[in-house]
């Protein structure tokens, strides 16, 4: 995964800084290659970033226009009339229960699914990175080997499993689900990541006397930090995202926002003045994590797409 | 696997300590569900009932899970292939670009929002009406700009005006027309958006050697118009195909001048009747129905490249890095072009990454349920069924059948299973190097 951190940020490209340029990276050729096709290539690429912006623009615009407005004509004509855009929707969103309890709940399964599964798989990391016991190469190729159960094979049994100790329709259910189907690949990365700690310094903290827990919380969480950082980035937003473990377990009365959302699609249309706010909103907590947090997340999600 | 070290002196239990939570929650909510839907997925609708692999047997006898399995193998083979070309496309050319992050920020950002979400964009582009999807708006654009629109869809003559249909939408007078009686051709029903701008009608006056006459919209705002009458405030209606016929044949054509008057030659309209064809009125081109039953798997695949091609770009982005500078450099020194160099040399060094990029895709697209889910409308699930939302359907959904669903789920375990197997192996490689 080392090769792929700050993929978006450093390519070798354009700031390539001065290591490149002295040694292979902007040679004289590349350059003038550069040069020469640089306006027919730079143009393509707006062009191209532009038509990738524009659904999102287009329901940004939206969100941004009376419900009449939105009715006759399409987002676009905010380019000929800009005192048409509005608050009015979000504000309206703002006071609708439903749409804000609904994020409230999102916040509620995600933060716990997130934090259960850095702790729980940070241990199980750590116990089969360093500790002592028989059979675990084993047990851990048993984990890793999970990572192909689809959640979908899950569905059904876990709801029985649920209805039957009365976690089906709760928060608690969801978290649990979440977290489980969130473990191979923790287990995997964090085994991984504590695997490369020097052994000296382990050594050395029990010399120092600290027993199994303190060496664990005091020594290897914090070393384990960057692969924490994406493995709990990337688990938040799939947590955060979800919508079809919270359409099955969730319960139904107060839905996280991809359900309560979800369920104002089926009158799409009518309806794109709750909509289209309701999905920015949803949107937000994602958007900042990922900006925030760039580097982390393409790591995180190089490594755990496969999930 | 790698042999590390072991802390020596902790005892086994304390080991149990830290794997019981993942051990526990693993086993429940993860390892015991396959156990149980591949047992399940042996019985009928009841669970009552041992059926063997009757269940498997409907996933390719039953109409709905076919098409499901249809569509899931034009998923495969596209949603995959094509994030991946995109992605290549964009890594390699974003690669000398001064502003490369930002563009790959912009195509990589939809991997931050849910499928939802997108669902909900995707569904506004597709919007039928191209006056709110932005799909159909630049596709009616595109076909109106070679095709020319109707001037005024759905305009008709006023009644009792000596107008007649004549078949297929068209318009033509009962009487013949002579050069020196200017003809009123007067219409109504037009929409208000076609004479906006509308200059006022003028009447036409007796020219020698023409057949002359207006088209305009007889109806006066506020009313106090006289049928058949040019009056004052009443509109001209321009750009309007005028044709003279005689014995079946079109003479002479002409269309109508800003103040809604026409000229046709004497020599060929005199005594022809005029015929407003019916390309004048025809219904605006509509656009394509994006989300009707015949596109809409493309149009979701469409929207799923859109999320996912970014990632691709950033993965084959990460592998570029790694290909030997040195390496490109001496090919272009000796000769190579770009494209030779692309395909010579880029193309075969990336090829690990291509097939990871590709293998992660499929796995992914072979589960896919959120966008079609959200996407489809009603009218048009069926055709765009897969197999993860005919599961959902068959396990939660109207007619349940947890047999059925079960094998669903199984089957879908398996289709996975050789997809992740090159995958892991790839990983366990990677590790070992």
């Amino acid at each position: 995964m080392t090769t792929v951190r700050g993929a978006l940020r450093g390519g070798r490209g354009g700031r390539g800084v001065g290591a490149g340029r002295g040694s292979a990276g902007g040679s004289l050729v590349s350059r003038v290659a550069a040069r020469t096709g640089g306006g027919a290539l730079r143009v393509f690429l707006i062009l191209v970033a532009l038509f990738w912006l524009m659904p999102s623009v287009g329901l940004l615009l939206s969100s941004l226009r009376s419900p009449q407005r939105i009715g006759e004509s399409g987002w676009w004509r905010v380019f000929g009339e800009p005192a048409q855009i509005t608050w009015d929707n979000y504000s309206e969103l703002l006071g609708n229960e439903k749409v804000m309890g609904s994020l409230l709940t999102t916040a509620a399964i995600t933060v716990p699914a997130t934090v259960l599964v850095v702790v729980i798989g940070s241990l199980a990391g750590y116990a089969f990175a360093w500790l002592d016991f028989p059979g675990r190469d084993g047990w851990f190729l048993v984990v890793v080997g999970l990572l192909v159960v689809p959640v979908q094979v899950a569905l059904i049994p876990v709801a029985k499993l649920f209805g039957a100790v009365g976690l089906f329709e709760t928060t608690a259910g969801v978290v649990l689900f979440h977290t489980a189907f969130g473990l191979p690949f923790a287990v995997f990365l964090l085994r991984n990541f504590f695997a490369e700690i020097p052994r000296e310094l382990l050594e050395a903290a029990r010399l120092d006397g600290a027993g199994e827990l303190r060496l664990f919380s005091r020594v290897v969480m914090p070393l384990g930090g960057p692969a924490i950082a994406s493995l709990g980035i990337f688990q938040f937003l799939w947590v955060w995202n979800d919508m079809l473990i919270a359409l099955i377990f969730a319960d139904s009365g107060s839905p996280p926002v991809t359900v309560a959302l979800q369920q104002e699609v089926r009158q799409f249309g009518s309806n794109i003045d709750v909509l289209a706010p309701g999905a920015f909103v949803s949107m937000v907590v994602p958007l900042i994590v990922f900006f925030a947090f760039q580097r982390q997340f393409v790591s995180g999600v190089m490594a755990g797409a496969v999930k | 696997m790698r042999k590390r070290g072991r802390l020596g002196g902790t005892r086994p239990w304390i080991a149990a300590v830290f794997l019981l939570p993942a051990l526990v929650l693993l086993g429940a909510l993860v390892a015991y569900p396959v156990v149980f839907s591949v047992y399940r997925s042996l019985f009928d609708a009841s669970g009552d009932g041992f059926v063997g692999l009757g269940n498997y047997g409907e996933l390719f006898s039953d109409d709905g899970i076919r098409t499901a399995l249809k569509n899931n193998v034009v998923w495969v083979v596209v949603a995959p292939s094509v994030s991946t070309a995109l992605g290549l496309i964009f890594a390699v050319l974003t690669e000398r670009v001064r502003w490369g992050t930002a563009f790959k920020l912009v195509v990589f950002m939809p991997m931050a929002i849910s499928m939802l979400a997108a669902g909900i964009i995707f569904r506004l582009v597709y919007d039928q009406d191209p006056e709110r999807g932005v799909a159909n708006a630049v596709w009616v654009g595109v076909h109106d700009t070679f095709a020319d629109p109707a001037p005024f869809p759905g305009a008709k003559p006023r009644p009792r005006a000596d107008l007649g249909r004549s078949g297929g939408g068209a318009f033509m007078t009962r009487s013949a027309v002579r050069a020196a009686d200017p003809v009123r051709l007067p219409l109504v029903a037009v929409r208000q958006e076609d004479v906006r701008d509308a200059r006022r009608a003028a009447p036409a006056g007796p020219r020698p050697g023409a057949v002359t006459g207006t088209v305009w919209l007889d109806f006066t705002r506020g009313g106090g118009g006289r049928p058949d009458v040019i009056d004052g405030g009443e509109k001209a209606l321009a750009g309007l195909t005028v044709e003279a016929v005689k014995d079946g044949r079109v003479v002479a054509s002409a269309e109508t001048a800003a103040d809604g008057t026409f000229a046709l030659p004497a020599g060929k309209a005199e005594g022809a009747r005029l015929r407003l064809p019916a390309g004048n009125f025809a219904a605006p081109y509509n656009g394509v129905d994006w989300l009707g039953p015949m596109l809409v798997t493309p149009a979701i695949i469409g929207s799923y490249v859109w999320m996912w091609a970014g990632f691709a770009m950033v993965l084959i982005a990460a592998g570029l890095a790694g290909v030997p500078r040195e390496l490109l450099e001496a090919a272009r020194v000796d000769g190579a072009g770009e494209w030779q160099v692309f395909r010579r040399i880029t193309v075969p060094l990336l090829a690990p990454v291509l097939v990871v990029v590709l293998v992660t895709l499929m796995i992914n697209v072979l589960k896919i349920f959120d966008l079609v889910y959200i996407i489809a409308p009603g009218s048009s699930v069926r055709s765009a069924n897969v197999l993860a939302l005919q599961l959902f359907q068959s396990s939660f959904g109207t007619d349940v059948d947890e047999g059925l669903g079960s094998a669903i789920a199984v089957f879908l375990l398996l289709l996975v299973l050789p997809v992740m197997y090159v995958n892991l192996r790839r990983i366990r490689k990677e590790r070992r190097r």
